[in-house]
């Protein structure tokens, strides 16, 4: 008989074994404890603008459909046909009336429901359609973020997140008085354990050192902008494994401090869209266009990052597959949302001058911590001046490992079992 | 008379052996002021601007982006993948005196920290005569795998 590891010995407060990288039994109890009773995210709503539209994804390992039906109800449904478990859609995503898998013909409604079933008189009255529906899966929404779970007994969405929903309604202000809509995505893979990413949304530690090539790449007052480790932005826990970063404080209402002065790189754009808006909302549209000034990490796969989304999908115990969603203003002027593209196209995506160097520095994270055995991570980083706000929240200077340490505490909580339950005591 | 098959060859198997040996300033003189260098992911937009890429450089990006190649500030880049590209099955789309269009294959081997690894793609020039020598105008590299997942690309396609 195979004896799992025992998780409590491998993380602690301000530390964590190099193994939770690389152990794939412990792979394996993530994949089943985190990624199927928690809230996962799977789609944008733009995503699925219409009544009919879909897109497939993936929630940890299980391929999904996320579906649009006629009356408007979004689903999200395991990929697998009832019959012998072939997927049925294998498209990224499009329109629909009905999903046929294409090897038996067996029909299923955007709810998931099984139509048609070819030939059924084979089955002499044996088969009842109403029992074989598409397995579905619970879906909440949030601000336009659909989530997803396994596990129908878990909190309600707007418990989980909790106290990182004012966050997510400030990201949303990237739309400047529009809708936030998606805009084509950065997929890329690397070869690592997907905490390495999860990790880093809220490193700030690293950006200087890691990033100097980007920061070569930009003016000097861009560059003053993102030179924020000594600055006054902080890390705050949120919260069951959620955190943010607050790396630019300015930037984190934008709508506030329309007055400032426009940054030199976006002169070009004010003056632009300064023919068609009034200059408020020229202003308020380029502060949109720039980005927030944080990042709000949620456990376990979904980053609101400064101008985009970080999605992430564990392949392998060592091998992870991020993507970077571009998002923009849903009806906003189309100057804005191309120089949203082009910043995009700056720092993300394989071939960015941001994102090559974040994933060359977790590849060596996973190939360095293969050496030795019983070695920390250290995690303890701000942990001296971390203090309490009077929400309960910890928080500590920007560079401070507190997210790292939020994200650990409910990986323990998962792994152990010891899932929060519904406030009803279930 | 048209730009002939044999000198649009010429011109782009030059690019191509340039960056292969990363002699990448001298790179930068092969381009049109207002040239493009592309590389969508999209396979059916011809639209770029309006649409995310992996890389879409005018004259400054592609500075920068050779500036970042050299200047060993890049950990992804300290040293930049070295790679093998080889051009085949040309065919010349249109051409005339001052411009012309060719299409090209492309394969190409990275190897980086002991990591082989092959990017497949169909490859767009527009040429243009500027005082009896051919520049690149554009270039756009459709990547066979746009769509997917691709790793960490720490050189120029």
């Amino acid at each position: 008989m195979d004896i799992l590891p025992d998780p409590t010995t491998l993380v602690n407060e301000d530390s964590a074994d190099g193994s939770i990288y690389s152990n794939p039994d412990l792979f394996d109890m993530e994949m089943d404890r985190i990624f199927m009773h928690n809230w996962i995210w799977v789609a944008h709503r733009s995503d699925l603008p219409e009544s009919g539209n879909y897109i497939t994804t993936f929630i940890g390992q299980h391929p999904v459909i996320v579906s649009r039906d006629r009356k408007g109800e979004v689903h999200v449904m395991l990929n697998r046909c009832r019959h012998r478990g072939a997927t049925v859609c294998e498209h990224k995503k499009g329109k629909a009336a009905s999903f046929v898998c294409p090897y038996h013909g067996w029909a299923y409604g955007l709810d998931g429901a099984l139509r048609g079933v070819p030939f059924q008189e084979g089955y002499t009255g044996q088969l009842d359609k109403s029992n074989y529906p598409l397995i579905s899966l619970r879906v909440e929404e949030y601000n336009g973020l659909i989530f997803a779970s396994f596990d129908h007994d878990i909190m309600s969405l707007d418990a989980w997140l909790g106290r990182t929903k004012p966050w997510i309604d400030l990201f949303m202000k990237q739309g400047a008085g529009w809708p936030i809509k998606t805009m084509g995505e950065h997929k890329f893979t690397f070869p690592g354990n997907w905490k390495i990413q999860l990790e880093n949304t809220t490193d700030a530690y690293h950006f200087p050192i890691v990033h100097k090539s980007f920061l070569d790449s930009v003016d000097s007052e861009t560059q003053n902008t993102f030179d924020f480790v000594e600055g006054n932005g902080y890390v705050e826990d949120l919260g069951h494994g959620h955190s943010v970063m607050v790396m630019i404080p300015d930037l984190v209402d934008l709508d506030e401090n329309l007055e400032a002065p426009i940054p030199e790189r976006f002169q070009e754009l004010a003056d632009e869209l300064a023919k068609d808006y009034p200059d408020e909302q020229v202003r308020r549209i380029v502060r949109a266009v720039g980005g927030s000034g944080f990042n709000l990490n949620l456990f376990p796969n979904l980053a609101c990052s400064m101008a985009f989304f970080r999605v992430l999908r564990p392949l392998a115990v060592m091998e992870t597959e991020i993507r970077h969603i571009a998002i923009g203003m849903d009806g906003g002027p189309e100057l804005g949302n191309e120089m949203r593209l082009r910043l995009h196209e700056h720092f993300q995506g394989p071939m960015g001058f941001g994102t090559p160097d974040d994933s060359e520095a977790w590849d060596r994270v996973q190939r360095g911590s293969l050496a030795g055995r019983d070695i920390s991570i250290l995690l303890n980083r701000g942990l001296g001046h971390e203090a309490q706000r009077e929400d309960g929240n910890l928080f500590s200077d920007v560079s401070a490992e507190t997210g790292m340490r939020a994200a650990y505490r409910q990986w323990l909580v998962d792994m152990t079992g010891k899932t929060v339950r519904a406030e009803n005591g279930e | 008379m048209s730009i002939t098959l044999n000198e649009a060859i010429e011109m782009i198997t030059l690019e191509a052996d340039m960056l292969d040996h990363g002699d990448f300033r001298e790179w930068l003189s092969l381009y049109t002021p207002s040239g493009i260098y592309v590389v969508p992911i999209d396979p059916d937009t011809e639209e770029f601007e309006k649409t995310l890429n992996y890389a879409y450089d005018n004259a400054e990006m592609r500075e920068k982006r050779v500036e970042r190649l050299l200047n060993g500030r890049a950990i992804s880049a300290a040293p930049p993948a070295k790679t093998v590209r080889l051009q085949a099955r040309y065919r010349m789309l249109e051409s005339n005196a001052e411009s012309c269009t060719l299409r090209c294959a492309q394969m190409l081997t990275e190897l980086r920290q002991g990591r082989e690894r092959y990017y497949s793609a169909n490859v767009t020039f527009r040429l243009v005569r500027i005082d009896g020598a051919l520049k690149i105008d554009r270039k756009i590299v459709r990547l066979l795998t746009s769509t997917e997942a691709l790793t960490a690309v720490s050189y120029i396609l």
